[in-house]
C-alpha cells in the first residue's frame, strides 16, 4: 500500500497507522504522541496530540475525510494522502490539544524531577502558548503513597494510561488503574495497595510526565546534571540493559533505554532499577546520546578533549597533593559512592 | 621620475634629518613644556575616586552580589530546578536540593528547596544569565547593592547560603513597604 505523507510517499504493509508510517519516514511528518506507546497493546487514541488531516482517503475513495483523524489508531488505505506539520490546521489542533492538555497540569517543572526529559515539555515548547486563558482553578487531589519506589503526582497526569497497560501487559495481579469519571477521574491504587509487581518500575519510563517518578531519585538531582552511560548486567527477569545516571561516581538512578520517540527498548525489572545503585553491579558500555539540542547534552561531550601536556616541572602546575583542597560544597564528599551521605 | 619620489600609499614621507639648533640640543624647553603639561592636569577634574571610603553611584541596571529572595511572607523563592546552574556559562553555581518536611512550610515556598547553594565568586563573571533564567524570581543580582568584596582565601570566595539568601529582616520589611 502506498501512503503519502506531507508529499512523501512510502510503501507499508496493510494495518500500519498513520503514526507508523510516518515514523517510518521520520523527520519533521511525526506527529506528537503522549498516549500512543508501540511497545504496549491498545495505547492510542486519548490525547488526541497526534491529529492529521486526511486530504484523499483512497484511491478507492478519494473523499477527504471530514473531520482530523487520530493518527495513532487510523489505520493507512491504499493511496492516502495525508497532512501532517504541513498543514495549517493540523497545526492549529496540536495547539488547541496542547491548551487542553496543559489546563490541569501544574506549573511545577522547577520541582519536577521529570524536566529535561518530559514529552509534555516537549509538546508545549513547540506547539504550546506562553500565556494561559484558563482562569479557574486547576484540578487538585490529595497526594497519596502508592509504595517505597514510585512517587505519584496526580496533579500532574494527563491520564494517558500508558501506566495503566503497563500494569495490565506486563505486571501479574494488577492493583492500579484509573478511578471515577471525567473531571474525577485518577490513577489510584485499589484501596491504597503498594504497587510492587517486579515489572511495575516500567510505569515511570512510559509515563509522558511527572506523575509517576523514581522515588529514590525524587530531588536527588536534575536529569541535565547527571550523565547518562549504556550499561548492562546479567539479569535473570529482564534484558538487564539500562542507561545509569551517574553523578561523579555515584549512579543515581537507573531507568531503560529509550529510543528517539522516549519509547523504552527494553523494560528491565525493578531490581535493576531500583536496587542496584553500585557501579560494581554494572558493565558500562558507553556514553549515551541523545537529540543534539535536548537539555540533557548540555554541557557534556562525547569526545575526550586531549590533556595538554605541558613538560615543566610537574609541582608548579598542579601543585602538590597535599595542598589540594575540596572548597566548594564542602559538606558533601567527593567520592559518594556509598550513598548514604548523600540521602 | 625617479624611484625616491614615487608613493604607491600615498603616505610616503620624507625624513627630515634638520640639524638641532643649540637650544633644542640642550632639551631645556621641551623639559619645561612637559612639566607644563604635567602640572596642568593637577588642576583638572579627577577621574578616580577613593574607593572604600567614596562610593560612586549604582546604576539601575548594575550587576553585583547575587541574593536569593524571600517572598512576602518570608519563604524563600529558589527550588533548586538548576536552571542557574545549566545556564551558567563560568558553571560557577552548584546546589543540592532537599525535600521540605512538614512544618517548615514557612520557611520554603515549594516542596522542594536548595539545601545547598553555592556560588563561586572567583568563576562567577556577572552576566546575569543565572537571573534571567530563574523560573522562581529567586535570584538577583541588582538587589544587594553591593560588589562582591575581596578577600585573601580561596574559601572566602564561595558563597554559600547564609551570605545570599536575603535577610529575614529586610523580607519583612519589604512585605510591609507593600502592604502600606
Amino acid at each position: 500500500m502506498k501512503v503519502t505523507i506531507d508529499g512523501q510517499e512510502i510503501d507499508v504493509e496493510p494495518g500500519t497507522t498513520i503514526l507508523q508510517a510516518a515514523r517510518m519516514i521520520g523527520g519533521e511528518v511525526v506527529p506528537p504522541a503522549m498516549c500512543y506507546y508501540s511497545k504496549l497493546k491498545g495505547s492510542g487514541g486519548k490525547c488526541r496530540c497526534c491529529l492529521v488531516e486526511v486530504s484523499k482517503g483512497s484511491d478507492a475513495d478519494p473523499r477527504p475525510m471530514p473531520k482530523l483523524v487520530a493518527s495513532c489508531v487510523t489505520g493507512c488505505m491504499d493511496g492516502m494522502e495525508v497532512n501532517s506539520s504541513a498543514s495549517p490546521r493540523v497545526e492549529e489542533a496540536r495547539k488547541s490539544v496542547t491548551e487542553f492538555l496543559l489546563i490541569n497540569h501544574p506549573l511545577d517543572c522547577p520541582v519536577c524531577d521529570q524536566a529535561g526529559e518530559c514529552d509534555l515539555q516537549n509538546l508545549s515548547f513547540q506547539h504550546g502558548k506562553s500565556q494561559t486563558r484558563f482562569i479557574e482553578e486547576k484540578r487538585t487531589f490529595e497526594p497519596e503513597d502508592i509504595g517505597e519506589h514510585i512517587q505519584l503526582h496526580m496533579n500532574r497526569c494527563i491520564l494517558c494510561q500508558r501506566c495503566v497497560q503497563v500494569a495490565d501487559q506486563l505486571c501479574d495481579g494488577r492493583v492500579h488503574g484509573v478511578m471515577n469519571r471525567g473531571d474525577h477521574a485518577q490513577i489510584s491504587t485499589y484501596i491504597t495497595n503498594a504497587i510492587d509487581n517486579e515489572f511495575s518500575g516500567n510505569m515511570i519510563d512510559v509515563c509522558p510526565v511527572g506523575a509517576l517518578t523514581d522515588k529514590t531519585f525524587r530531588f536527588k538531582s536534575r536529569v541535565w546534571f547527571n550523565k547518562p552511560y549504556n550499561a548492562h548486567r546479567n539479569c535473570d527477569k529482564c534484558c538487564g540493559k539500562t542507561t545509569v545516571w551517574m553523578f561523579g561516581d555515584e549512579i543515581q538512578r537507573v531507568t531503560a533505554r529509550k529510543d528517539e520517540y522516549h519509547e523504552v527498548e527494553d523494560f528491565i525489572c525493578n531490581t535493576c532499577r531500583f536496587d542496584k545503585k553500585d557501579v560494581k553491579d554494572w558493565v558500562i558500555e558507553g556514553p549515551r546520546k541523545f537529540e543534539k539540542f535536548s537539555v540533557i547534552n548540555r554541557n557534556k561531550y562525547a569526545l575526550n578533549a586531549p590533556k595538554v601536556e605541558i613538560k615543566t616541572e610537574d609541582q608548579i602546575l598542579l601543585g602538590r597533593k597535599e595542598d589540594q583542597k575540596k572548597i566548594s560544597m564542602v559538606k558533601v564528599p567527593l567520592n559518594n559512592t556509598n550513598g548514604n551521605s548523600n540521602s | 621620475m625617479s624611484l625616491d619620489t614615487i608613493s604607491l600609499s600615498g603616505k610616503k614621507m620624507e625624513v627630515s634629518n634638520k640639524k638641532m639648533s643649540f637650544w633644542e640640543s640642550l632639551y631645556l624647553v621641551a623639559i619645561v613644556k612637559g612639566l607644563f603639561i604635567t602640572i596642568r592636569h593637577l588642576f583638572t577634574r579627577k577621574v578616580t575616586i577613593k574607593y572604600p571610603e567614596q562610593k560612586r553611584e549604582l546604576s539601575p541596571v548594575y550587576r553585583g552580589q547575587h541574593m536569593l529572595k524571600r517572598d512576602d511572607q518570608g519563604r524563600e523563592n529558589c527550588t533548586a530546578c538548576g536552571l542557574c546552574a545549566v545556564a551558567c556559562p563560568a558553571e560557577a553555581i552548584t546546589m543540592k536540593a532537599a525535600e521540605r518536611k512538614p512544618g517548615e512550610e514557612h520557611l520554603y515556598r515549594e516542596e522542594k528547596y536548595a539545601e545547598i547553594y553555592e556560588i563561586n565568586m572567583l568563576r562567577c563573571i556577572f552576566c546575569g544569565l543565572c537571573e534571567e533564567a530563574c523560573p522562581k524570581d529567586a535570584i538577583y543580582l541588582t538587589e544587594t547593592k553591593v560588589m562582591v568584596a575581596s578577600a585573601s582565601k580561596r574559601e572566602d570566595f564561595i558563597y554559600g547560603k547564609d551570605r545570599l539568601v536575603m535577610p529575614l529582616e529586610m523580607a519583612l520589611r519589604n512585605s510591609k513597604n507593600k502592604a502600606s
